[in-house]
């Protein structure tokens, strides 16, 4: 991967004006992604994973919404494009696949419709190619008979069923990076398996990058190639995968390890590992914007000169004057590794298998 | 689909048949004989006897509602106290009166709600937010009447552009009949569009606000097909509905505004019938109102199914 990277965050900040100041959620977010490489967000909720990913391409509320610093997409930088200049970004050069399938789908509309009216903006193709086309992408995402589908609407699919549809919309215009946020959080964890496992063989296939948002730093260990963990809108640790699970650095991410539920013993859910809340972006302490929750810290410097990031050899960065102790460190890497157990073989059969419950998770439609 | 259709159906006529039974109540739970009460001063021995035996009222209670319900679906609802007159027929003569200001007042309704709560939802906060806001509190918190009673004294008393009051046919002269329609309308559909402007702005709102509208944005989607496809269309159903409920509640309930333009409305003729304790033709008001509100809902529901395929398919 020593190729350049089709995408390049430089200094994004976003911000909201909110009634009570300014919310500075994302500040300063730098990082590359390279073609088929896999880049992990994780941090937990509110630490600006969502927002930093929609505002490259603008889809948060602009204005409460303000954005600055580069979002080099290969030649073109984001930021100052217009709206209009934007649609041809959107869903075409980066693809999105968001959280709950039960809601990213228009409920009145049959599902290749929804999978099509992208396509129709973005490529020139007739009518029939375009049908081809979609029949092709719900095909490769794992829906038996497509071509008997395209009509169904989609609380005629179970939540696995629609997030696979989610899926071929976000990939649907070949996208040089497809953004999956959090794409199997609303899933159960078989289905959430087959999703991981979709995404990958997809990425294979189609050489896209991937950006995986996630709360979970026990499903990044199999699927990411490098690692971003955010706290209060900033990267505190990054690295490739396996130099962040031989020994984690930062106190944030030893947490966030600790915090995780270990195989086979889910009582050991030790939420309180890492004591108290993420601070409120319109009031971000002084200092380490960690360290009020911080289990490591030792003296009076964190509470009042900001940690810079650092790179401490091989790519491996942390924002912190500390690190944790090897011991300590690995024993919450070694406990917070889950590897995905890719689901046996062929995925058409589970995908058939998966019809079968189609009502699954479609009792609120 | 069919099978909805048929499930509504079914519904629909036997709510009719349980509001059948709550009518004919009516004319046995008014103390006393109510044709002796209609007929109060102006007493007479022999009308007494041809109204009692014409309401069926010397016979037991199960054979009497059979029968008023037989005579009813062939279109027989008795006749009047106090005139003697069909009650069918003085319905019928009624019924095109408040027809047609319900549905003018529900349009008049709809062309001001339409634009005022999409143009206040798409402005959130802004401006012409506030001024729809505004309109629409004021709008449903003063009484439809005194509007009336404004317009009259605007249009008839002071600039003698219409005529203050009454009601002429459209097909017998209808410029007549516009000009004498105008006021009720506009003050009947002036508080139905507060109304409606309000579900308008929440049903567009919640559109917006949903997550897969969003997800329309991030497929590179132009705004005005993703407001088209993705927000209108979806705030159709909830709009829908409400228009028609409006519609139904109109039909049943424009008493005053019928009284303040003397307009001879169902309204006006209800009104009537329970001063002058004239219960067939009550009975008769009561029951072409309910049947029309529930034909209405039933239209407005497999409308809504028209436009939701979870419902269709359910
Ligand atoms: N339109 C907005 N106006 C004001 N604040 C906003 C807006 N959208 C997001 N935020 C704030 O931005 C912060 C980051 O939100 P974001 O959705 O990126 O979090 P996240 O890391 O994705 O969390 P989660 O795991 O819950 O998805 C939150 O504090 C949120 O309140
Ligand atoms: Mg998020």
């Amino acid at each position: 991967m020593a190729d350049d990277p089709i995408l390049s965050v430089r200094d994004l900040h976003v911000s909201f004006r909110t009634k009570r100041g300014l919310a500075r959620v994302v500040r300063g977010l730098d990082y590359d992604l390279h073609a088929g490489e896999t880049l992990a967000i994780v941090g937990e909720s509110g630490s600006g994973k969502s927002v930093s990913t929609l505002a490259m391409t603008k889809l948060i509320p602009m204005p409460p919404g303000q954005v600055s610093g580069e979002v080099w997409l290969g030649d073109d930088d984001l930021v100052p494009l217009s709206e209009k200049h934007l649609l041809h970004y959107r869903g075409r050069r980066i693809g999105y696949v968001f959280q709950d399938p039960m809601t990213s789908l228009n409920p009145v509309h049959p599902i290749g419709r929804q999978l099509t009216e992208g396509m129709r903006y973005h490529l020139e193709l007739s009518d029939e190619e375009i049908r081809e086309r979609a029949i092709d992408l719900l095909q490769k995402v794992g829906i038996p008979s497509p071509e008997k589908r395209l009509d169904d609407y989609p609380h005629q699919f179970s939540g696995g069923m629609r997030q696979r549809v989610v899926i071929a919309i976000g990939l649907s215009c070949d996208p040089e990076v497809l953004v999956a946020d959090e794409a199997t959080t609303a899933l159960d964890v078989t289905t959430q398996a087959q999703i991981v496992e979709l995404i990958g063989r997809l990425q294979d296939e189609l050489g896209m990058g991937v950006i995986w948002i996630t709360h979970d730093l026990g499903v990044v260990a199999g699927i990411a190639d490098r690692v971003l963990v955010m706290y209060a809108g900033q990267v505190v640790e990054a690295a490739d995968v396996d130099a962040l699970y031989a020994r984690p650095r930062h106190p944030y991410t030893v947490g966030l390890m600790r915090s995780l539920p270990v195989l086979g013993d889910l009582e050991r859910r030790d939420l309180a590992s890492i004591p108290g809340l993420p601070p409120s972006p319109t009031a971000l302490p002084e200092g380490c914007a960690f360290h009020p929750r911080c289990a490591f810290r030792d003296d009076d410097r964190c509470a009042t000169e900001a940690p810079p990031l650092r790179d401490i050899g091989d790519g491996h960065l942390i924002r912190s004057f500390y690190e944790v102790p090897e011991e300590i460190a690995q024993e919450a890497a070694a406990e917070a590794r889950i590897e995905i157990e890719p689901p046996d073989a062929d995925d058409v059969g589970d995908a058939a298998a998966e019809v079968g419950s189609r009502s699954g998770r479609g009792g609120e439609t | 689909m069919a099978g909805y259709v048929a499930k509504r159906v079914a519904q629909s006529l036997l709510a009719l048949l349980g509001v059948s039974v709550v009518v004919f109540a009516l004319i046995h739970l008014v103390p006393g004989d109510p044709v002796r009460t209609a007929l109060g001063t102006r007493f007479d021995q022999e009308l007494y006897e041809v109204l009692r035996a014409r309401a069926g009222l010397d016979q037991p209670l199960v054979v009497q509602y059979f029968d008023w319900l037989f005579r009813a679906l062939q279109g027989d609802l008795g006749v009047s106290f106090r005139t003697g007159q069909p009650v069918t027929e003085a319905l019928m003569q009624r019924l095109p009166a408040t027809a047609l200001l319900a549905v003018s007042a529900v349009l008049v309704g709809l062309v001001i709600a339409l634009p005022a709560g999409i143009i206040s939802a798409v402005r959130q906060g802004k401006v012409s937010d506030y001024v729809a806001n505004a309109f629409s509190q004021i709008g449903v918190s003063i009484p439809d009447f005194w509007y009336g009673i404004l317009l009259i004294l605007l249009f008839a008393q002071t600039l003698r552009w219409l005529p203050p009051f009454g009601y002429t046919s459209l097909l017998e002269d209808p410029v007549d009949g516009l000009q004498r329609l105008i006021m009720p309308a506009l003050t009947t559909g002036v508080v139905t569009g507060a109304i409606l402007t309000r579900f308008v702005r929440s049903s567009v709102l919640e559109a917006m606000n949903s997550e897969h509208v969003r997800f329309a944005r991030a497929k590179g989607l132009p705004q005005r097909h993703v407001f088209r496809h993705h927000v209108l269309r979806n705030a159709w159903n909830p709009i829908v509905t409400i228009t028609g409920l409006q519609l139904g509640t109109l039909l049943g309930g424009i008493v005053v505004v019928e009284v303040v333009f003397a307009w001879p409305g169902i309204g006006r003729l209800a009104l009537t019938a329970v001063e002058r304790r004239d219960y067939p033709v009550l009975q008769g008001a009561v029951l072409l109102i309910a049947a029309a509100f529930l034909i209405i809902n039933l239209v407005v529901d497999l409308l809504y199914a028209k436009l939701d395929p979870r419902i269709r398919s359910s």
